[in-house]
């Protein structure tokens, strides 16, 4: 029996070594300064409104009021189609690419995982400004190296339909290799036995993509799911800094329409039921994500 | 079929890397020669008249040096605190550790946005707007982190901290000369991915900052966006600045880099 356990086995009544109390108190005091109390006071704020200078209770009415706001619906319908179009779009080719760069015949892995993870090492606003150049309207070097290849330019930041494809682009190209690197790791720890054994009982490639790959990848693919629709969910740098939200708030957000309310427009209670609504539908979405996903025995 | 795979992989690393390469032409080149026909495809000669010109815009000197002493002293504090608490909750038995455990896990749930009203109007009552320890305090406690480092801690044997104790050592001394040297590796990916989100935060440094003297990188650079004569050589220096760091510290450290972003999905 080591020292330690005689020690734990000690009986109860003894003052307790302040230990580990000054290892974990300094974080949780700051969780609970800086963390707690502002989510309850977020929570609370969201049932109050601003009457004349004064703090008022104002029960549901930010939330109704919220039920009658065209903006919100306008900013979830675009997290729809970002959560619709571009989040399969980015994980498939991820889950592509990572199935390429696991293969041991392909030349150059090292260099190609290196490019293509790249982009998820550069820093958000830098990125989001770089495509905001690069897809200049009449100019940009994008409509200039469409107009070689003899395709008409396209006005990406300023159409409300081509505004969406920039940011879906911008993203995309931002965090696909991010996933690629995490399903690669995933691919890599299926034990080569796994294969061999497919192999041996004469399963074809499709079969032992079904019946091995799939099984050992769905917690990975669980992973990258939910964090991409987190993620989705809170856009705000790229959107805000490519389009600023627009054209006609075609790129708005529900962060930056928060953003808006809370910090041009000052309504301090209703950016926090905005907030709130934001954290439910994280809440919701990763739940049905994971029950829709998750271990099945 | 295999060779066939070799030209959607190479065009894909192009476009992967091709807007690298043009933050590298435009900052290299004058703003007005960037949107000719044909625009420029190679460096040009005008870093240095960009780089002068960016500086005496929007002081970008400063402007990094903030950046870099936000970034350097929010992940010397908050690695320290991730490791302490990571270890605390890693090998001493108290009351209340695995309720403590589960808060700070869920804290991870929540997005930081619903915060961000209160923490407002916390730091105004504070007078701490438009300072640095405003975009620093607020954020120091990284759940990610003490979790990454509570799994490090995890494996490291019992009976070595034992030991220290019965050689005399206090718990503290223990903690630094001990158990943490151990935990090398988890803690150089701590602090990898503390600095790159501080160095890249945007949200929270833009409603904190609002003088030019107190900008980061990016609050700095999203103004310049905004301008009605956009300097876009120096715009897209200033990208490349903000993107330069971090890319180096990927470069050269792969290993711990993919380790602490792996840390949350794949075991081993």
């Amino acid at each position: 029996m080591t020292l330690l356990a005689e020690a734990r086995a000690k009986p109860p009544g003894r003052r307790p070594r302040p230990a580990p109390w000054a290892f974990v108190g300094p974080a949780i005091g700051l969780f609970a300064v800086f963390f707690a109390y502002p989510l309850v006071a977020s929570l609370v704020e969201s049932f109050q409104t601003d009457e004349r200078g004064e703090t008022v209770w104002a029960g549901l009415d930010n939330y109704r009021r919220l039920l009658g706001d065209p903006l919100m619906p306008k900013a979830l319908g675009n997290t729809a189609i970002i959560l619709l179009v571009q989040v399969p779009l980015m994980l498939v080719l991820a889950l592509l690419l990572a199935q390429i760069l696991n293969q041991s015949w392909l030349r150059m892995r090292t260099g190609y995982r290196i490019a293509y993870f790249l982009p998820a090492v550069t820093t958000l606003a830098a990125y989001a400004i770089v495509f905001r150049v690069l897809l200049r309207a009449d100019t940009g070097v994008l409509n200039q190296l469409l107009g070689g290849v003899g395709l008409p330019a396209v006005d990406w930041l300023n159409d409300p339909v081509w505004a969406k494809v920039a940011l879906i682009a911008s993203i995309t190209w931002k965090w696909t290799g991010y996933n690629m690197i995490i399903l690669l790791a995933g691919l890599q720890a299926i034990p080569r036995e796994q294969y061999e054994a497919a192999a041996v009982d004469g399963a074809g490639p499709a079969t032992t993509y079904v019946k091995v790959v799939v099984p050992q990848l769905r917690p990975v693919i669980l992973f990258c799911l939910i964090t991409s629709t987190i993620g989705t969910l809170q856009l705000f740098d790229e959107p805000y800094l490519l389009t600023g939200g627009g054209p006609g708030n075609a790129t708005l957000t529900p962060i930056i329409y928060l953003y808006q309310v809370g910090f041009q427009q000052l309504d301090f209670g209703y950016a926090s039921a905005i907030a709130w609504v934001v954290v439910l539908l994280i809440g919701a979405l990763s739940l049905i994500q994971f029950k829709a996903l998750g271990r099945r025995r | 079929m295999k060779r066939l795979l070799h030209l959607p992989m190479l065009i894909g690393a192009v476009v992967s890397l091709f807007p690298f390469y043009w933050m590298i032409v435009a900052a290299t080149n004058r703003t007005e020669d960037l949107f000719t026909s044909p625009p420029p495809f190679l460096p040009g000669g005008e870093l240095l008249n960009n780089l002068a010109r960016l500086e005496e815009s929007v002081g970008f000197s400063r402007v990094a040096a903030n950046s870099v002493g936000i970034a350097v002293v929010y992940t010397v504090l908050s690695s320290l605190l991730s490791a302490m608490c990571g270890y605390g909750l890693a090998k001493y038995r108290f009351r209340g550790r695995g309720l403590i455990l589960a808060v700070i896990l869920g804290t991870m749930m929540i997005p930081f946005q619903v915060l961000l009203v209160p923490l407002f109007e916390m730091m105004a009552a504070f007078g701490w707007i438009d300072t640095y320890q405003a975009v620093i305090v607020p954020f120091l406690a990284n759940a990610f982190g003490i979790f990454l480092m509570r799994q490090a801690f995890l494996d490291f044997p019992d009976e070595l901290i034992e030991a220290g104790r019965i050689d005399g050592c206090g718990e503290a001394r223990i903690f630094y000369r001990i158990v943490l040297p151990a935990a090398r590796p988890q803690l150089a990916a701590v602090v990898i991915f503390t600095f790159i989100a501080q160095w890249g935060a945007f949200l929270w440094p833009l409603l904190m900052l609002n003088s030019e003297d107190h900008y980061t990188i990016p609050v700095a650079l999203s103004t310049m966006v905004g301008l009605s004569k956009v300097d876009y050589s120096g715009l897209m220096l200033g990208s490349f600045a903000a993107t330069l760091p971090i890319m180096a510290v990927f470069l050269f450290f792969q290993r711990q880099f993919i380790s602490g972003l792996l840390g949350g999905s794949v075991k081993g």
